[in-house]
């Protein structure tokens, strides 16, 4: 049985590895452990703006269930959360508060822009004066899901794709970078 | 009471202070000099045949630009079964009218709502602050002639070459995808995987 999901490895290479090492020893690369560790917790603040908000909520609920794929912990505070998926329309009066909230989040932090509103403005694009063209002018945004509202799909949709993204990040070559 | 009885009664109170009234409106309406606001009010608040108790609404309106401002409400009285409207017109350049905060709880928002958006001034509100717009906006957005600021905290607000490029966009007949300013700063192929490189 248990040769039977081994993968599959030249023999002259199991032959040096064979038998070194005790039971349930997994052999895989820093970057790839880590990322995959992020990307299956990925835990939102809890934050809706507007009507998208009800979609997330419904995505976070049994007939979607976002805790699938691991982002159904909604954090009361930015303190402890790695996500903010801005859900409806940004006022100018609440852009000073999304920034303030982003700053708050502890690296690595992600940002999902959901539904017309946040992406670009939406219908208040041309008349609204009020409303901020896009959440992409405070915060940098990772995934746009377009959408006036995105159905829970699209957001799952948006999810996936942001962990396929954070599945290509490499930790060491960002720590690296960082400190040059 | 009929809303004619109404205005009768206020007229013989007030004489001159009472400027017209439209019967025909749908909801009849007095209008009244802005020096006698409150007092009038107060009138059809306290007098025993009137006893409007119940304040349904406060708002604004501007008549256009370089036009005048002014304020109505409508009044309803539960006891009597009865409803009327009052309005007040009111100077573009610095208009202030009386608060009629303490007559109608009802009036506290809707004073600093009319505040916000025409920048018509209540004497005597308790808190006559903004309600809607952040503290430090510029202008009151509902004016007709209400132009936009240009920059909010270091944010650009109106995008107008971007509309005028939309406006000229939907009159060509042959249009296609219409590019918005986010759009610009993604990479070409959007959310998807970067195309492999091919092998040598």
């Amino acid at each position: 049985m248990a040769d039977s999901i081994q993968p599959y490895l030249p023999e002259e290479i199991k032959a040096i590895y064979e038998g070194r090492y005790g039971d349930n020893v997994i052999i895989t690369s820093v970057d790839k452990i880590l990322n995959w560790a992020k990307l299956s917790s990925l835990w939102p603040m809890t934050f809706g703006l507007a009507c998208c908000a009800i979609e997330m909520m419904a995505a976070s609920a049994s007939r979607f269930d976002i805790d699938r794929f691991g982002a159904g912990v909604f954090r009361p505070s930015p303190r402890q959360s790695d996500l903010m998926i801005v859900a409806g329309t940004v006022t100018m009066k609440m852009a000073d508060r999304i920034k303030v909230l982003y700053d708050q989040m502890p690296e690595p932090k992600y940002v999902i822009a959901m539904g017309s509103c946040a992406t670009c403005g939406g219908p208040y694009w041309k008349h609204g004066y009020h409303v901020l063209k896009g959440v992409d002018q405070i915060v940098p945004v990772d995934v746009y899901v377009p959408g006036c509202p995105p159905r829970p799909e699209a957001l799952l949709d948006g999810l996936l794709k942001l962990q396929q993204k954070i599945r290509r990040e490499s930790h060491i070559r960002r720590k690296f970078e960082a400190s040059v | 009471m009929t809303p004619q009885d109404i205005a009768d009664k206020v007229q013989k109170q007030f004489g001159d202070a009472v400027l017209e009234f439209d019967a025909e409106a749908l909801d009849p309406v007095i209008k009244v000099n802005p020096e006698a606001w409150f007092d009038i009010c107060e009138f059809l608040k306290t007098d025993a045949d009137l006893e409007f108790d119940n304040l349904v609404c406060l708002s604004g309106f501007d008549y256009g630009a370089g036009k005048e401002l002014g304020i109505i409400i409508h009044l309803y009285s539960f006891p009597k079964r009865h409803s009327i409207a009052v309005k007040a017109d009111l100077p573009r350049e610095n208009p202030r009218i009386r608060s009629i905060e303490s007559l109608w709880r009802t009036a506290d928002w809707h004073e600093r709502e009319v505040f916000d958006l025409y920048g018509v001034v209540f004497d005597g509100h308790p808190d006559l602050r903004r309600i809607l717009c952040p503290d430090d906006w510029e202008g009151y957005p509902l004016r007709k002639d209400y132009e936009v600021q240009e920059f909010y905290h270091g944010i650009r607000v109106p995008y107008k070459e971007d509309w005028e490029e939309f406006d000229t966009f939907l009159k060509n007949p042959r249009r296609g995808h219409f590019v918005f300013q986010f759009e610009r700063t993604l990479p070409a192929n959007g959310n998807a995987k970067p195309k492999e490189k091919p092998s040598p």
